[in-house]
């Protein structure tokens, strides 16, 4: 574990303590220790099935560690989703029913009005006000009156972005939210998120399969990944942080993952000349 | 050209959509004709010239018993009793629909219920439908509910239920509570699935319908039918089978246009439906 990376000036927005997570006999996550600071980018890495989502949905609270803590600011987290983690997911992120302006109003609206869950008059205008001004800044301003399945696979996730936002949520995770796009798109994506992580100094939790998307977006990196392996009971050690890398730091990438890197970058760039430019 | 590949055109199409019933009623036409010719008191396939005195009799001439125009009447109160089942049943069907696909607790509770009642065949408890509730507009009403009601709810429960799961977690992290998504969330989504459903429940719903008029009524399409049965009056009968017919496609028209309008982001998703 590489706890030294982390700047200890302030107090950890996120703060997690011997935390496992089981399902029976299954361990999926094992001796997670981790404390992220207000504004951070993390990227989360690791092969398929090693309990990246997992870890995400802790936070996110749909999922509960089976040992240990997780603490957002110092608090327990509650045991279900709230308005204090924002999310992206993959798809499906945008109502579609409701257009990109109204996408966006909906969060002011759940808290102005309980009991409908929709907001007349002044209160309205000021909601519209401030979606637009969301969208504006996610580059979807000439499309407020779309329907998302009008909207391509990237405006929908700048939708989401967006609907995520106006929350001001204290974190902000994003479950893979690039991974279905072209990879021209995703381009654009990983600009727009990084101006947004650091004009409004969010706090980011990214999964992602991508390695040099993970290395090239974060300020601090985690591979999750097994260290012990027992062939004969595949479940019976879960995976663990085995690096914690931060980015911006003189840290040196293992040679091991940039190999990794190095290998994954190459590929990319055969895809992308077949298919762009 | 494989035949599978050749697809006709507009007018092609419209010429083949219409064959089939030009072939029909030629068809009777002749058979109307040849037995009319052995029999001219025949009444199994009345002539074109009796169907229009007896839509003439039954429309636009009040009956000499009651002085009612008796088609009209017919139709009022099938469509009252047709339209109340329906209705209640949507309405009972949307909430316990929605309420048992978003809430486990509910679905826990009700959900067996509602499987155990929908495999009653309704028609097995209609003579306990008009014992409890008596001869009169409700037992009739009674029978489209309980015929249609369990459909729809499982109908409602399944398309609540395959909502992607990350509207839901996205709607929680806006701050929403269960209620406020139910009302903002799901119930919106499920409306146009809601229509369809009652689109392919009103077939059932007319059986149920003439079976409850067929037993007991005064007035009604049904009522009617089975009771110039008894004098073949064949002249009558297939102009109301007619009616119906066309009645029900109305309705499932209606159904549809309204979906199309109000919901226009459903039917972009899934085309022409």
């Amino acid at each position: 574990m590489n706890d030294s990376s982390v700047k200890k000036t302030s107090q950890p927005i996120i703060e997690i303590k011997q935390v496992w997570k089981e399902y029976g006999d299954h361990i999926v996550l094992e001796k997670l220790n981790l404390s992220v600071q207000p504004g951070e980018f993390v990227s989360i890495v690791g092969a398929s099935g090693c309990g990246k989502t997992t870890f995400l949905d802790m936070l996110l609270g749909t999922e509960s560690p089976s040992r240990g803590t997780i603490l957002l600011d110092g608090q327990p987290m509650p045991a279900e989703p709230n308005e204090t983690r924002g999310i992206v997911f993959q798809k499906y992120s945008a109502f579609p029913h409701l257009n990109a302006l109204e996408n966006v109003m909906l969060g002011g609206e759940f808290s102005a009005s309980p009991l409908l869950g929709k907001v007349f008059g002044k209160q309205r205008e000021s909601l519209r006000e401030k979606a637009l001004d969301m969208l504006t800044a996610v580059g979807l301003a000439d499309a407020a009156m779309r329907y998302p399945n009008e909207l391509s696979g990237g405006m929908q996730q700048r939708l989401a972005i967006a609907q995520a936002l106006i929350k001001e949520p204290r974190i902000l995770l994003l479950d893979e939210p690039f991974g279905a796009l072209d990879p021209g798109i995703r381009k654009d994506m990983h600009k727009l998120i990084s101006e947004l992580w650091k004009k409004r100094g969010l706090t980011v939790f990214m999964i992602t399969h991508d390695l040099s998307e993970g290395f090239s977006l974060g300020s601090r990196i985690l591979v999750l990944d097994k260290p012990r392996i027992d062939p004969h009971q595949p479940e019976r050690f879960g995976a663990q942080i085995v690096y914690d890398i931060a980015l911006n730091s003189e840290h040196v990438i293992p040679t091991s993952i940039q190999s990794l890197i190095d290998k994954q970058a190459t590929a990319k760039d055969a895809v992308q000349e077949n298919t762009h430019e | 050209m494989r035949l599978m590949n050749s697809k006709p055109s507009r007018l092609m199409r419209l010429a083949l959509n219409l064959l089939p019933f030009v072939i029909l009623l030629i068809i009777y036409t002749l058979a109307s004709d040849a037995r009319l010719l052995e029999n001219p008191s025949d009444k199994l396939l009345p002539s074109w010239s009796s169907f229009a005195d007896a839509i003439q009799r039954m429309a636009f001439e009040p009956s000499k018993r009651t002085g009612e125009y008796l088609l009209w009447v017919d139709t009022i109160s099938s469509l009252q009793r047709l339209l109340l089942g329906v209705g209640i049943s949507a309405l009972i069907g949307l909430v316990i629909g929605v309420a048992n696909g978003m809430l486990p607790l509910f679905r826990a509770t009700l959900s067996p219920l509602v499987t155990a009642i929908s495999l009653i065949p309704p028609m097995a408890i209609l003579p306990i439908l008009f014992i409890v509730f008596g001869l009169g507009e409700l037992s009739k009403v009674m029978l489209i509910i309980i015929g249609i009601c369990p459909i729809l709810i499982r109908d409602l429960q399944l398309r609540t239920q395959s909502l992607p799961v990350e509207q839901l977690l996205k709607a929680q992290t806006l701050g929403a509570n269960t209620w406020q998504i139910m009302l903002r969330v799901v119930l919106p989504q499920v409306l146009p699935p809601l229509l369809n459903a009652v689109r392919l429940t009103l077939g059932s719903a007319w059986l149920f319908l003439i079976a409850g008029e067929a037993i007991a009524a005064t007035e009604g399409l049904g009522y009617r039918i089975f009771l110039i049965r008894r004098y073949l009056a064949m002249d009558v009968i297939l102009p109301y089978v007619l009616w119906i017919a066309v009645l029900a496609f109305l309705m499932d028209t209606i159904l549809r246009l309204i979906s199309k309008r109000a919901f226009p982001w459903y039917h972009g998703k899934r085309g022409e439906e």
